[in-house]
């Protein structure tokens, strides 16, 4: 069977690893090919390299990094941040990242996912979707979740499938930083109005937050940072946990 | 050992030149006829949509080329597909190296199939050592449906073939680049044939 996949997502400023990491076996911790290794290594299904001031400050993913990280590790990874054009992403998939994940750029420019999915191929076009509540309706934000616009999450999601993306990684603002829990309820709206796969994220704190996300809002894919990066979750606990929930998963 | 890696517009090239050397062998990238006659061993990569990465192939003359190599020859995702009889991915006729036609999952499952999934019923020195029901990763909206040609099989919706096999040709639905080291035995099985 297919299984559900946990996704850690790192985040990039400068070719380093932002948020603080608790590895105590890192010679360092702000390495983002060591931490790939050791993410890889304890059986992460998939990585999320994220370039969190790309879209602000205007900068390119760094091309240098997604080839240390394709030339260590042997499992997919996804780069997102900053990428607006077809060529931003033939530089990334060149030099060896499997996906990218665009946000912001496709809200400005919704033809960049045909272009992406026509030329590349949809298995390689993440469309990111942040959202949170206003006045009960899920509204898509843009810069991070700073911009607040007049898309209704539901309706672009749709959008982007019909467009030709290959997979939504939907992020809810109102959940994201909790640790409370994902937006199960949303997600599994998104399951059934789309028929490509969804990537929870947002509100990891506990192991099972992940089996809710799984079962209840039927997300095939579960991303994380903090949790994985203090270690407050190991990923090969979490997938134990969850096979003994009886989710599929790799180990 | 000189390994080709058939370079012809479409694809990941790139994690299969580390796969291999990873695993200590150096590939070399080429559309140059000659050169990947002279192979020892040729892998056929491929990502994207079936009629234009078999009008490239058509384009550099690679599609009569590929049915007649000797040596051994790994298709990868689309290239696996590629080598098939036709593909309903744009109504595409391919190389005609399987005996099987490429169908794509109906909406009764999520499309494409996306992640890790188990291979099973395994018949070839391909998989020596691999356990039943590893896990691959795989993406892919088209599959080819079961046949005297499988040698690997995986349920995604239904049972298909997740490799393929026919003399010196082998193809694979998953991505042994990309499905941790068990893919990267797969692979390195493939260049000790």
């Amino acid at each position: 069977m297919l299984t559900k996949r946990i996704i850690p997502c790192l985040d990039i400023k400068n070719g380093r690893t932002v948020k603080g990491v608790n590895f105590i076996d890192l010679r360092d911790a702000g390495d983002p090919v060591e931490l790939a290794k050791i993410y890889s290594d304890e059986g992460a299904d998939e990585l999320v390299f994220l370039d969190i001031s790309a879209t602000e400050e205007r900068r390119k993913t760094l091309i240098d990094l997604v080839r240390k990280v394709a030339a260590t590790i042997n499992i997919p990874f996804t780069v997102g941040g900053g990428i607006s054009s077809v060529s931003d992403v033939e530089a990334l998939l060149q030099n060896g990242a499997d996906k990218v994940s665009i946000n912001t750029s496709a809200v400005k420019n919704p033809q960049l996912i045909n272009d992406l999915a026509q030329k590349f191929g949809s298995q390689c076009v993440v469309v990111a979707i942040d959202a949170k509540q206003i006045n009960g309706k899920w509204m898509v934000h843009l810069v991070g979740g700073k911009m607040p616009t007049e898309l209704n999450l539901f309706d672009w999601a749709k959008e982007v499938e019909q467009r030709g993306a290959g997979e939504i990684l939907f992020t809810s603002m109102d959940h994201d930083g909790t640790k409370n829990g994902f937006a199960n309820e949303a997600l599994a709206t998104l399951s059934e109005i789309v028929n490509i796969p969804i990537i929870a994220s947002g509100g990891a704190g506990n192991m099972q937050h992940f089996v809710d996300t799984f079962v209840e809002g039927k997300s095939d894919a579960a991303l994380a940072a903090s949790v994985f990066h203090f270690k407050e979750i190991e990923i090969k606990t979490l997938k134990k946990e969850l096979k003994n929930n009886n989710i599929e998963v790799r180990i | 050992m000189k390994i080709v890696i058939i370079n012809y517009g479409a694809g990941n090239i790139q994690s299969i030149m580390f796969a291999i050397e990873r695993l200590g062998y150096k590939a070399v990238l080429s559309n140059n006829p000659d050169e990947i006659k002279a192979a020892d061993k040729v892998i056929f990569p491929g990502v994207g949509e079936a009629s234009c990465a078999m009008k490239m192939l058509q384009e550099s003359g690679l599609d009569t080329l590929i049915p007649r190599l000797k040596q051994p020859v790994f298709g990868i995702c689309l290239g696996m597909q590629l080598m098939c009889n036709f593909s309903e991915e744009g109504n595409t006729n391919g190389l005609g190296i399987f005996d099987v036609d490429v169908m794509k999952f109906t909406p009764k499952v999520k499309v494409p199939q996306m992640g890790w999934n188990q291979i099973y019923n395994l018949k070839s020195d391909l998989f020596k050592g691999i356990a039943e029901n590893e896990y691959m990763y795989l993406v892919h909206s088209f599959y080819a449906p079961l046949c005297a040609e499988t040698i690997a099989t995986t349920n995604y919706e239904l049972e298909y073939s997740s490799a393929l096999e026919n003399d010196n040709f082998y193809g694979a639905q998953f991505h042994p680049e990309k499905s941790g080291d068990i893919g990267e035995q797969i692979l390195a099985n493939f260049l000790k044939l």
